[in-house]
């Protein structure tokens, strides 16, 4: 199976993230980038099932030079090849404009299964993968926590996780997108062996041109949505701290809660 | 000229969703015509309460085929409706259902979406959206200048729902629906249950949750007497820390890789507050801390922090609890 997995990289979830005194964006100097964390179950996921079936494993990023390291712990991990969506013209991009040059790098290629995280932990839209199929004109499966893909390739079943701790289980034609969740595997680690022979795979750069989109239509020119104001959310204050042995603590608390914060 | 506010509404078994009457609550504060679509099996019925939380108009789409959420026929009925009725602004729920199908009918329909939004306001028939990024460490305004309708999906358990109109009806109208076989590329072929059927963590009220220093996954026991005592609308959460070491189920998991939730009340036992937690929970109205560690982070943010040993503390909590709602 030939399977592409769509990834980013984004600040790592260590990051204090600070607004710009001018309120549009963030400080960005000193921020740490990594893989972004739901996109390592898609890779791990892709490579389970080329370890299982044959086939290959794609890269697909798009993002500023600095995203070729996140590609490398792909192609680290065992995956074999990279496309990188490289050019000015890409920044500023929103889901829409995304998912539009992915498509554009992807649909040149040949391909069974597309995989990608469920969302990226920077803008948190939780889009892109559902936009991407409607533009390949092929399904999606969103939050998916299992994945079993029938022996022919051309079909799988896929649980995604709803309310309530319940999974629906939904049987899709391939190729199709599925949105990857916590818990449908383990991502492993990239080994010393696995960083030595990344270093040697191939990425292929698309630059707009390559692409076939025009400027226009892509990053921030070709969003649909449009980011005005940034600012960093109202501080939670520490409260009491109340003291006393556990008895007097339990009553305490609930006092409180029924008569000052009305919570109970 | 787009006109008008459009509600997508989500029903489940046949009972409408909290957050299809906090996303009416808000359409009607925007003073434009507020429209909700309803889709589903049997659920005309569902049309009048909608009328009087604010819906001027429903549209009702009721088939077989619509019975249980599926992406390729509420997709198309949606965007059917929307080419027909050309909304200015479309809002549905970020639940998992909303969460799925919302963007792809902003990619069909070639317009902009902001997800999750904790808050919005129609300015001059611009619709400005606010939600959280990077899990909440940052809040943006966003717009869609060009494209129509303007979508937002709302994160449900945030905004209020207003007061029942009980004199006010909106005119119903029932369309049909087209959907064929040939439309449907993925298709449901079952829903496995969760192991408990109580609220889920985004729509409840009250939030109690563990951490690593439950020490096993029996000892989760204690939660779950202490959320029945606090009644309906409660459940019980876990920090990655439980969760990773097997002492609760994913699906439990509060935080930056788990859900964000948004309850009255959070009782946080023996977590010690990682920014990745706090992330998940830090909108809630109320937090209580437990824990050992005088030093935890979370006794920053808690409204209320009790030092010891939560497995003394919280079995009195459940008590006193108890005692407090039978004088109720």
């Amino acid at each position: 199976m030939d399977i592409l997995v769509c990834m980013k990289q984004v600040p790592d979830t260590e990051a204090k993230i600070v607004v710009n005194p001018e309120g549009t964006g963030i400080v960005t100097d000193g921020i740490k980038y990594v893989m972004n964390p739901y996109d390592e179950f898609a890779v791990e996921e892709a490579l389970k099932i080329k370890e299982k079936s044959g086939g290959s494993v794609t890269i697909v990023c798009m993002g500023p030079q600095r995203s070729t390291e996140a590609i490398r712990t792909g192609l680290a991990m065992g995956a074999d090849k990279g496309v990188h969506l490289c050019d000015d013209a890409f920044e500023g991009a929103d889901s829409y404009s995304t998912a539009k040059a992915l498509a554009a790098a992807i649909k040149p290629l040949s391909y069974d299964l597309i995989l990608g995280g469920k969302q990226a932990v920077d803008n948190d839209n939780a889009q892109v993968y559902a936009a991407l199929a409607e533009m390949l004109d092929i399904s999606h499966v969103s939050i998916v926590t299992q994945l079993d893909v029938a022996d022919d390739g051309k079909s799988a079943v896929a649980q995604r996780e709803v309310e309530g701790g319940a999974k629906e289980v939904i049987q899709v034609s391939l190729p199709a997108v599925i949105a990857c969740q916590k818990g449908l595997n383990e991502p492993r680690y990239a080994s010393l062996p696995g960083i030595m022979k990344a270093k040697k795979k191939p990425i292929d750069v698309i630059d707009v041109a390559a692409s076939g989109l025009s400027a226009d239509e892509v990053g921030e020119k070709g969003a649909k949505l449009k980011t005005v104001k940034y600012a960093l959310p109202p501080e939670r204050e520490a409260g009491k701290v109340l003291e006393g042995e556990p008895e007097e603590l339990a009553t305490q608390v609930v006092k409180l809660l029924r008569e000052e914060a009305k919570a109970i | 000229m787009p006109q008008g506010i459009w509600v997508i509404t989500e029903q489940k078994e046949g009972k409408l969703k909290k957050v299809s009457l906090e996303m009416l609550s808000k359409a009607k504060e925007m003073g434009q015509e507020v429209t909700a679509l309803l889709l589903g099996s049997g659920v005309e019925g569902l049309a009048a309460d909608l009328g009087q939380y604010g819906a001027d108009k429903v549209l009702v789409f009721d088939a077989d085929v619509l019975k249980d959420y599926s992406t390729d026929a509420y997709t198309k009925v949606i965007c059917d409706a929307v080419k027909e009725g050309d909304p200015s602004v479309l809002l549905g729920p970020a639940t998992a259902s909303g969460k799925d199908l919302l963007p792809k009918v902003a990619a069909r329909l070639a317009t902009g979406l902001a997800s999750d939004c904790v808050d919005l306001k129609l300015e001059d028939g611009k619709l400005v959206a606010t939600r959280p990024i990077y899990a909440g460490k940052c809040v943006v305004e966003t717009v869609t200048p060009d494209a129509s309708p303007q979508m937002a999906s709302i994160r449900p358990n945030v905004l209020a729902v207003g007061e029942v109109d009980a004199s006010k009806s909106a005119e119903v109208v029932k369309k049909d629906v087209n959907v064929s076989d040939a439309d449907m590329k993925a298709v449901l072929k079952e829903i496995i249950k969760g192991a408990s059927e109580k609220v889920d963590l985004t729509e409840a009220a009250i939030i109690v949750s563990g951490g690593r220093a439950m020490k096993e996954a029996d000892n989760f026991k204690l939660l779950w007497d202490l959320a029945d005592a606090l009644g309906a609308g409660t459940t019980v959460g876990a920090s990655r820390a439980a969760v990773d070491s097997g002492y609760a189920t994913h699906d439990m998991q509060v935080g930056q890789t788990g859900k964000v939730v948004n309850p009255n009340l959070y009782i946080a036992c023996g977590i010690s507050g990682a920014i990745q937690h706090l992330a998940g929970m830090r909108t809630s109205k109320v937090i209580v801390a437990i824990n050992k560690d005088a030093e935890a982070p979370i006794f920053q943010k808690a409204d209320y922090g009790l030092v010891g040993d939560l497995f003394k503390i919280v079995p009195l909590l459940t008590e006193e609890v108890k005692k407090l709602k039978a004088q109720d």
